[in-house]
């Protein structure tokens, strides 16, 4: 295990020092955001607005009973933009984009792609490793912001339209404005970036160290979304902790 | 068959020795192999041909021993140095996410060393070296047939205008028709370019049809070392039982 995170943590240093060709790459990173856009753009829309009506379902009703309504925008942004959105986005990535990239860069390491690319003196982590780590790093902050506002648009939809709660659209974007401010935003874009970053890393890892034909692809693949889920999980107590203090400073 | 303008390059290999998890592949194998001589390592499966040209090329490290390419040590990067190295793999290595031509380009278009037409230029005519023409240069590897895949690769190694060239097992998968159109290949590449030619290969035809010398490895030794003609007169048991295998 701790041969295999000192392995990552070299991967990802190599990848940061080979972050001056991203330009050069540009073409293979458009590429790859564009696959995960289109692996998870739908996906993401779905989990998000259902993800928003829940909140608003669980927690509604009680605010109303307590005559708090008028503070659901405000809940249900927070939760969305803070915790769930950047955690369930990054879920969604990791099992669909991922598993993709740990089976693809296995499949190559099994059938001696990798092994090609070094006999013509083309580095894997330039070639292979830095324009997914660079697409997924950028897209999953994109797809939060995204997931926000969706989230926040299937929140303010069961609010207005659930019997029980039956806060108004005004009432809930005005509860919203008032509560949410650049600071939450921030905070789950920095979580979403972080956890892009381990994901694309470990995904990577994952698949070039597959060894032993199919199955190997297989284990590669199931421990990429394992492991990626796993860590998502933790650094987001350790990064929630962190960012707490920072909380005001970045208010706006 | 040794070419009459030989741009190759000697090769030294010195005690080379590697274990994996206590079982030993290479034992403290040396030979020498001349500049632009095609020499085939031929022996039975499993018995460490290919983790021997996986040495060569600097793909794996050996636990001993060592390599001299050119009079250079091969070191973990060797695809990097001075002397141009390329190796065509069992099974082809062909990237599936690419076409023909841009597998063919791919050492000039990443290293930008030529410019898109002449990268275009330079595939069309490697890929007529090998009997490829211009339809085939659009397609993806997955819609080529196996000798397709394995002379694709072939032209991809000839783009890096190599001194040495690395085939492994370069007719396993294919029929006998396709291996005679390789194995000619080879000797008509190695003819033309000069190239050093290492092939490592258990089948015997292929091996006694294109080699200057050919070493017969069985259990990381070499066992014979020799011309074809030495190789068939040998009276190593193994050797001949190896050679004279055949269904009755």
């Amino acid at each position: 295990m701790f041969r295999n995170l000192g392995e990552m943590v070299l991967l990802f240093v190599a990848t940061v020092r080979a972050l001056p060709r991203a330009w050069r790459e540009r073409r293979k990173i458009g590429e790859q955001l564009y696959d995960i856009g289109n692996a998870s753009l739908f996906m993401a829309c779905v989990l998000s607005f259902f993800i928003g009506g829940v909140l608003s379902l669980q927690s509604g009703p009680v605010l109303v009973e307590n005559g708090i309504g008028s503070a659901l925008g405000n809940l249900v942004a927070i939760a969305m933009c803070k915790e769930l959105a950047p955690v369930m986005m990054s879920i969604l990535i990791a099992g669909r984009v991922g598993s993709a990239m740990a089976a693809e860069l296995g499949s190559m390491c099994v059938y001696q792609e990798i092994d090609a690319l070094r006999t013509l003196a083309i580095n894997p982590i330039h070639f292979l490793v830095l324009p997914r780590v660079v697409a997924i790093s950028v897209a999953v902050p994109c797809l939060v912001i995204f997931a926000n506002l969706v989230g926040w648009l299937g929140g303010a939809l069961v609010a207005a339209h659930n019997d029980r709660i039956a806060v108004p659209w005004s009432t809930f974007f005005a509860s919203l404005r008032d509560g949410v401010d650049t600071g939450d935003i921030l905070n789950g874009l920095i979580k979403s970036f972080v956890f892009a970053v381990c994901i694309g890393v470990i995904c990577c890892h994952q698949g070039l160290t597959t060894m032993g034909g199919p199955r190997g692809i297989g284990r590669s693949v199931t421990k990429a979304v394992v492991n990626s889920l796993v860590l998502i999980l933790i650094l987001d107590y350790v990064l929630t902790r962190l960012l707490l203090p920072f909380d005001n400073v970045f208010s706006v | 068959m040794t070419a009459s303008q030989s741009t190759g390059i000697p090769l030294s290999v010195r005690h080379l020795r590697k274990s994996y998890g206590g079982r030993v592949v290479l034992d403290s194998l040396s030979l020498d192999i001349a500049a632009g001589e095609i020499f085939v390592m031929m022996g039975p499966s499993g018995s460490g041909k290919s983790v021997f040209l996986r040495h060569l090329i600097g793909l794996e490290e050996p636990d001993s021993g060592e390599i001299l390419v050119g009079g250079e040590r091969v070191g973990p990067n060797a695809a990097d140095p001075t002397h141009r190295l390329a190796m065509v793999f069992q099974s082809g290595g062909l990237l599936n996410s690419l076409t023909v031509e841009e597998n063919v380009g791919l050492y000039l278009s990443e290293h930008r060393l030529k410019s898109p037409a002449e990268v275009a230029r330079i595939v069309a005519e490697k890929l007529s070296l090998v009997q490829l023409g211009p339809p085939d240069a659009q397609k993806y590897p997955s819609e080529l047939s196996g000798g397709m895949r394995k002379r694709v690769a072939i032209a991809r190694a000839l783009v890096v205008e190599p001194q040495l060239i690395l085939y492994d097992e370069p007719t396993s998968e294919l029929d006998p028709l396709v291996s005679l159109t390789i194995g000619r290949e080879i000797v008509n590449l190695n003819s033309r370019i000069g190239a050093t030619t290492v092939v490592v290969t258990h089948h015997r035809d292929l091996a006694f049809g294109i080699a200057d010398r050919i070493a017969f490895l069985a259990d990381g030794k070499i066992l014979a070392l020799g011309r074809p003609a030495e190789i068939r007169a040998s009276s190593i048991p193994l050797l001949q039982q190896f050679l004279a295998a055949e269904f009755k």
